[in-house]
């Protein structure tokens, strides 16, 4: 993972280790934080395709206010990834397009 | 036209209220060095005052005035060079080493820490290289990662070294 | 529908800063904010503070978000905080705040009086390409960097030289990346001089009066075309490449103020408070009498001024629900305006009272 191993100033306190799965391919990310943080660390920067033109987007304002960051989490689309926390075994997915969501169960 | 470029971009190029050399005669005989402030624009801080043990950053009347310092006083301990937010303050002390040598104790917040004893890069307020200086001393005034690095440099750049750069 | 005496909508400085002064004065208040943690901006900055003692100067951006979440712990009987939270909408026929837990769990609030520190947003420039993954606001860099330890790429092209501009150049060379250079529209830095001399010195060229004209990349920024741009604002010169794998905007901000609006607040543009905001009176009051706004929602400015503003709000918010004695409302007051108007003196401030001023009403007529 991308992460800064030492820092003149900041000690970073990471939680625990888990598995997620990123369109179907296993990685590593830590629980607890945004997903967004544990793609960037693995080098995934295109987290959807828009509608119309299909063109790529990612990462943009990290406070949840822009819909860059949308992806499909667990089967539910628009997901800010930014704000919403990495957990053990979570299925994130390249949003292409709106998204569906899925009937209540 | 060019200067005001220069110094809208954060180079200082020339002495102006807030960004004086102390005076010469003090200057070349103060064991311990004397402490350079270059903060030459009106804003709202004053820990370079409130870090003062000696009182010799004057208090401020208002927050914004840019700082002034009474040389008397100074006794090149670092506190403000650690201090200050900007990393805008700089001991010179001339009476160090030989006739061609100076001691600068610099702000430091990088990594690697310089290992003392090693040679640095000092670098000019462009970040250019101009010459070696040797690491005597590695200090954490406040212990809060801001390090202050005393370095021996030659004498006629201190009024050009600004910084240091580890070579690995 | 849930209750409270005073919600605080936004768990930045201004927000904190007014939970805490209502809690300790006696009111109970709820505290939501969008993010996993609290603490806004503040937990990022890894630079010291200017200002004076009373605003922390000298003191790390995050230890001082350190210092305000002590006093939260200490009023925390009063104090109810809902981080993972986002007010979604205010509904002004009957006061009602709607909110969203996580992704789906939604709940409404009744509030009595409420705070609205809802901070602010990364304006945008248009060129080419500038929706390409890479193209990140310079506040989201610091959150990858500062917050979750996590590089955000090689090498950096910043676009602005304001104070954030200036700063995340200095904390992505801290964190070990490369800084291609600085843009800077204007023909000089927008941010405090001494933030621009400690960037130079460490060899990151500042490019006043350039532009960034293209972002490069097919699917992710590869790089970036920047040109200098001539006196009357048109582009001058030749274009030059610059290669990088991130663009960091600090073009500006802008206040978040979407439930302000719902609220049916009387807003105004003020474009020396950097877009949209709420009229408020001389105690931070909106045209609603139970919405009080702080900090970058209120204006851009600083963590500081947010943090005292937070303070004026929360000492209202009580004082309207009968917590606070004249004297002691008194007292506080002219202490906290006292200590605005110390930061807003100098030539710095000037754009700010002069903003603040075109944003005032004085008083709200009965």
């Amino acid at each position: 993972m991308d992460l800064i191993k030492e820092h003149p100033i900041l000690e970073f306190e990471h939680g625990k280790k888990v598995k997620f799965f990123f369109d179907g391919k296993a990685m590593e990310g830590f629980e607890g934080e945004p997903i967004a943080a544990a793609l960037h660390a693995n080098g995934v920067r295109i987290y959807r395709e828009t509608p119309e033109m299909k063109r790529p987007r990612g990462f943009f304002c990290a406070i949840g206010k822009c819909s860059s960051c949308f992806m499909v989490v667990d089967g539910v689309p628009n997901v800010r990834t930014c704000v919403t926390a990495l957990t053990e075994g979570m299925r994130v997915e390249t949003q292409r397009g709106k998204g569906l969501v899925p009937p209540l169960s | 036209m060019e200067m005001d470029m220069l110094f809208n971009s954060g180079i200082l190029t020339g002495e102006r209220p807030g960004a004086e050399k102390p005076p010469q005669e003090l200057w070349e005989t103060k064991q311990n060095g004397l402490v350079i402030i270059e903060c030459p624009q009106r804003i709202p801080c004053n820990p370079c005052h409130t870090s003062c043990p000696t009182g010799a950053v004057l208090p401020f009347e208002d927050i914004n005035d840019t700082p002034r310092i009474d040389y008397t006083k100074c006794t090149g301990c670092t506190m403000c060079v650690a201090k200050c937010p900007g990393l805008a303050c700089f001991v010179v002390d001339l009476t160090y080493g030989g006739a061609d040598e100076a001691l600068m104790k610099l702000p430091y917040e990088m990594l690697p820490v310089p290992e003392v004893g090693s040679e640095v890069e000092c670098l000019n307020r462009y970040g250019e290289a101009v010459s070696k200086g040797k690491v005597i001393r590695v200090m954490e005034p406040w212990k809060d990662k801001t390090k202050v690095v005393h370095v021996a440099v030659p004498k006629s750049l201190v009024m050009d070294i600004r910084a240091i750069r580890v070579v690995k | 529908m849930r209750q409270t005496e005073v919600m605080v909508i936004g768990g930045g400085p201004a927000g904190l800063s007014a939970a805490v002064e209502a809690a300790s004065l006696g009111c109970q208040v709820m505290v939501v904010d969008s993010d996993l943690k609290l603490g806004g901006q503040l937990i990022k900055q890894t630079h010291k503070f200017f200002g004076s003692k009373e605003e922390h100067a000298g003191t790390r951006g995050y230890e001082i978000a350190n210092i305000l979440f002590r006093e939260l712990e200490e009023n925390k009987d009063r104090i109810q905080v809902l981080s993972n939270t986002t007010a979604v909408g205010y509904y002004k026929e009957d006061g009602v705040v709607s909110c969203v837990t996580g992704e789906d769990e939604y709940f409404r609030v009744k509030p009595q009086r409420v705070i609205m520190a809802t901070g602010a947003q990364e304006k945008m420039i248009p060129f080419p390409n500038n929706d390409l993954p890479g193209v990140y606001g310079a506040g989201a860099v610091q959150t990858l960097m500062n917050v979750y330890g996590v590089l955000p790429g090689k090498r950096v092209l910043m676009v602005g030289a304001g104070n954030i501009g200036l700063i995340v150049s200095y904390q992505l060379k801290q964190a070990g990346v490369d800084i291609a250079g600085i843009v800077e529209f204007m023909p000089h830095v927008g941010g405090y001089w001494v933030h621009a001399a400690k960037v130079r010195r460490l060899g990151i060229p500042i490019y006043l009066r350039h532009t960034i004209v293209e972002a490069l990349g097919e699917r992710y920024v590869t790089g970036a075309v920047i040109q200098a741009v001539g006196e009357k604002g048109g582009l001058a010169g030749e274009p030059k490449k610059v290669d990088c794998d991130v663009i960091c905007m600090a073009v500006g901000l802008t206040p978040t103020c979407e439930l302000l609006w719902q609220a049916g607040c009387e807003m105004v543009f003020v474009p020396e408070l950097c877009g949209y905001v709420a009229k408020r009176d001389n105690q931070m009051r909106t045209s609603v009498p139970t919405i009080w706004v702080a900090g970058d929602a209120a204006g851009i400015e600083e963590a500081s001024s947010a943090m005292v503003e937070g303070r004026v709000a929360g000492l209202n918010a009580a004082r309207s629900t009968g917590h606070v004695t004249d004297t002691e409302f008194d007292a506080r007051s002219s202490l906290y305006w006292k200590r605005l108007s110390d930061l807003r003196a100098g030539p710095v401030g000037e754009k700010i009272r002069y903003g603040i001023s075109q944003a005032c009403c004085g008083s709200w007529e009965v």
